[in-house]
């Protein structure tokens, strides 16, 4: 009797483990997948990171999401990929939307004076450094001018082409009676057939257009800064640049892409992709080191170039539209001296002239630079300290303001600078 | 009679019929892997469970794995994923007691990442079809389809082997992922008391440009893989030289050393150079041991690529890469588990590293990144050796060329997966 007492207790009590283990399986697993949500990495702060949207409507987050797969998509041979290009991707040269890097450095030739390029025929106005396999390297020509140039910052820039021309032209009529030098002019270019005029657009006389992209400020619009990166980086023909690159020194005709190797559809979702990045956002900017920063800065001058407040104008992405932003730029060409004159222009800008590069996100250039920073516009500063003492020509005098501060308001304004 | 009486006549006759009218048990024999002999990893092809049609020649068998995974970079998630990965055939024959044939027919859908086959769902194919004809065990020629010794994994892959759902990163991606071609080679082992000695040697079609220009933007030998034309025609009119040899000791482990070359890219056009003649190595170092008493499993490969890049192209796709694993399985349970008679459960840990692009920019001399690591806690529970349910937690950092981990694919990765695997 007493035997099969315990026989029943030792079953009851194995059963009771068996349902144990089940219920218990069945409660980590109910945890498991109802916890998994939350225990992934969160999103990239906004400060510390470029990406993202403006406010976009559900249909323009349909468009974005489509030119965002787009614009990191590789290239390849089959997708029309070179013969002869830079970098396959846009990713390559604006990781994370952030500015470039050394190794996809582009080189522009043929241009020495602001009558146009004399070396189109020779593939001008850009080398294309790398080629597929087999074909010959191309070559800057034989008394081609040439300046190397690293990819720009690209977060933000929708707001930069939102900035209507009253705006800049107002930056300029400011720069006339400025006591130290600063003279600084819009580029004005003859504009591509399929460019329409952005709002509000000024023309000059002579039918040319204030143009605001590009190192030189030679380009007018996204549309045409993504068919050039496209066509001049790339390889890849559009509707908009039908002509593959090529070299005169393998002597073959230029190749024509019979059909747009990316398509118009795809082309559109990038240029828009583009558009409506989020403009970097400034990081401790309430430290009283960054505000000391911010007071130095105004002190010696570089806000006369480096325009810290800029309202852009109509825009058919609302999201854009009568926003007030922060680039530091004023969208003119300076003239920055002899040291910084690479004898090569574009559109109407002076060999020694460059547009005021927008400041912000400068802070993040380390994250895509491996940790350093490659500064000015072909990366010859290193550090933020040497590109202000590199500023010649109108911003000269800033650049000796800065040389004669104390180290306390050198490095606040360094401070200042890495937090943009 | 109308469909909705149809159907649970359908289903009561199929449940009932399977039991009453199920084939005499002993016409199918499962012969197990065989686990008392000592084994290396060139035999994995056959060390599986096979099931024997009575006294027909023939034995099959074969292998699935699903899984769910719930994993987010950045903060950025599909949510969650429920994928069938692998469903794969094998048929072995024995045409004479020294001639064999195995073949294996598998449906794959596991994605790398490769936006070029993101889009293209599972894909059937024969992975493996080659005969071995032994002339000595020292010399035995195997010829057909077969999967080229790089390395342990490329080897013994199959998914219920393993306490984890994914297969290592370096393994599977850096290497061609179950690399196999069509050719023929040599292959013999021999037995010296506790030691065992294996080598494979084989000639075969290689891999091809698509290497160095794929939708991934670096040295990606798994992208040779698309060419539907690498069983027929090789892109360099060169064979791919690929061999193993493996040494073991029944008390220390196996270690095994591979070498594949190939001449990858088409240098000329009907007859006629068109480009010079490059050349893709790979050096692979696999060791596998269990420890005695704790019956701890330690499985490891580590691979370096090397890969002749054109003048003039662009540092994305590199010359040098470097990878590998660690997976350490320790049982914590083996025994009686909910009916199960040999049941068991494991705590597991795989750490993997991968270098897509070893050196230094030209432009800058500062140093390429590209690379990640992954460290990945699991347990998994058998309830029989050949069964396989799996909880894998990974956690991942990534840098891209630049350096740079912030950004929607860059940076830390998290997440979990759950997954089922076992041969049938």
């Amino acid at each position: 009797m007493v035997a099969a007492t315990f026989a029943e207790i030792s079953i009851n009590n194995s059963m009771n483990r068996k349902r144990l283990s089940v219920i218990g399986i069945i409660i980590a697993a109910i945890a498991t997948f109802s916890n998994c949500t939350k225990m992934i990495p969160d999103m990239i702060n906004p400060a510390n990171g470029l990406c993202g949207a403006v406010n976009l409507s559900r249909a323009q987050s349909v468009l974005f999401a489509k030119g965002n797969d787009r614009f990191f998509a590789i290239r390849t041979a089959a997708t029309g990929l070179g013969p002869y290009f830079v970098s396959t991707g846009c990713g390559e040269c604006h990781s994370s939307d952030n500015r470039g890097h050394l190794f996809t450095i582009l080189t522009r030739f043929g241009q020495p004076d602001t009558n146009g390029n004399r070396f189109m025929a020779m593939g001008g106005p850009q080398l294309q450094n790398a080629n597929l396999p087999g074909l010959m390297p191309q070559r800057i020509p034989p008394g081609a001018t040439s300046t190397r140039l690293i990819a720009p910052i690209t977060a933000g820039v929708g707001f930069l082409e939102a900035v209507p021309d009253s705006e800049i032209l107002a930056f300029a009529a400011a720069n006339a009676t400025d006591p130290n030098g600063v003279r600084g002019h819009p580029n004005y270019n003859t504009i591509p057939a399929y460019a329409t005029p952005l709002a509000g657009a000024i023309p000059r006389s002579d039918g040319k257009y204030i143009c605001r992209f590009g190192r030189k400020a030679s380009t007018y619009n996204l549309a045409q800064q993504c068919a050039n990166a496209y066509n001049h980086d790339m390889g890849i023909t559009s509707t908009l640049a039908p002509n593959n690159p090529y070299n005169y020194l393998d002597q073959t005709a230029p190749a024509i892409a019979p059909t747009p190797e990316v398509s118009e559809d795809d082309f559109n979702a990038v240029v828009f992709y583009v558009q409506c990045l989020q403009t970097p956002v400034q990081r401790n900017a309430v430290n009283a080191t960054v505000t000391q920063g911010n007071q130095v800065f105004l002190n010696i001058g570089c806000e006369t170039c480096h325009k810290q407040t800029v309202t852009t104008g109509y825009s058919s992405i609302a999201a854009l539209a009568y926003q007030t932003i922060n680039p530091f730029t004023d969208l003119l060409v300076h003239d920055m001296g002899a040291a910084d004159d690479d004898h090569y222009t574009e559109g109407t800008a002076l060999t020694s002239e460059w547009r005021t590069t927008p400041l912000w996100g400068l802070g993040l250039a380390p994250q895509v630079q491996g940790g350093k920073v490659y500064l000015m516009h072909d990366g010859r500063a290193h550090s933020i300290k040497e590109a202000i003492q590199m500023h010649g020509g109108e911003a000269a005098v800033s650049a000796s303001k800065f040389n004669a501060l104390t180290p306390v308001d050198q490095n606040a304004l360094i401070s200042f600078l890495q937090s943009l | 009679m109308s469909m909705y009486k149809v159907l649970p006549c359908c289903l009561a006759l199929s449940v009932f019929g399977t039991a009453q009218a199920q084939l005499d048990s002993s016409l199918l024999r499962r012969r197990s892997a065989d686990t008392a002999k000592s084994t290396l990893t060139m035999d994995a092809a056959y060390n599986r469970p096979f099931l024997k049609l009575g006294k027909m020649p023939v034995s099959i068998g074969g292998y699935m794995e699903s899984n769910w995974q719930y994993v987010g970079t950045s903060g950025i998630t599909a949510g969650n994923q429920f994928q069938f990965r692998r469903f794969s055939l094998f048929v072995a024959s024995s045409i004479s007691s020294r001639v064999k044939f195995l073949a294996e027919i598998e449906y794959e859908n596991d994605p790398t990442g490769d936006p070029a086959d993101a889009h293209e769902g599972g894909q059937f194919e024969i992975e493996y079809a080659a005969v071995d004809v032994e002339l000595h065990p020292l010399l035995n020629i195997r010829g057909g389809m077969i999967v080229n010794p790089i390395g342990a994994f490329n080897q013994n892959h199959d998914g219920p082997k393993w306490e984890f759902t994914d297969r290592p990163i370096a393994m599977t991606q850096m290497l061609p992922e179950t690399w196999s071609n069509t050719g023929f080679g040599l292959y013999g082992k021999q037995f010296t008391g506790d030691w065992m000695f294996g080598y494979e040697f084989y000639v075969t079609g290689g891999l091809n440009d698509s290497i160095i220009d794929n939708s991934m933007g670096k040295t990606w030998l798994p992208a040779a893989n698309a060419n539907p034309s690498r069983f027929s025609a090789s892109a360099s009119g060169a064979p791919m030289y690929s061999g193993k040899i493996s040494l073991r000791n029944s008390k220390i482990g196996e270690l095994g050393l591979s070498y594949a070359s190939d001449i990858y890219n088409t240098w000329q056009v009907e007859g006629t150079q068109i480009d010079d003649k490059r050349t893709a190595r790979i050096l692979d170092v696999d060791f596998n041991t269990v420890l005695p008493k704790l019956h701890t499993s330690i499985v490891t490969e580590w691979a370096e690529v090397l890969v002749q890049i054109p003048p003039n192209y662009t540092q994305q796709y590199g010359n040098k890469q470097f990878g590998g694993f660690i997976d350490i399985v320790q049982p914590i349970f083996k025994g009686h588990f909910l009916g199960w008679e040999h049941a068991t459960l494991n705590l597991a840990v795989r750490g993997e590293y991968v270098d897509w692009n070893v050196g230094n920019f030209t432009s800058t001399g500062t140093r390429m990144y590209n690379d990640l690591w992954s460290v990945m806690p699991a347990i998994s529970f058998r309830p029989t050796p050949q069964t396989v349910l799996r909880f894998n937690y990974r956690h991942q950092f990534q840098r891209d060329i630049t350096g740079n981990a912030v950004g929607a694919a860059l940076g830390l990765t998290e997440g979990y997966s759950l997954g089922l695997s076992t041969y049938f």
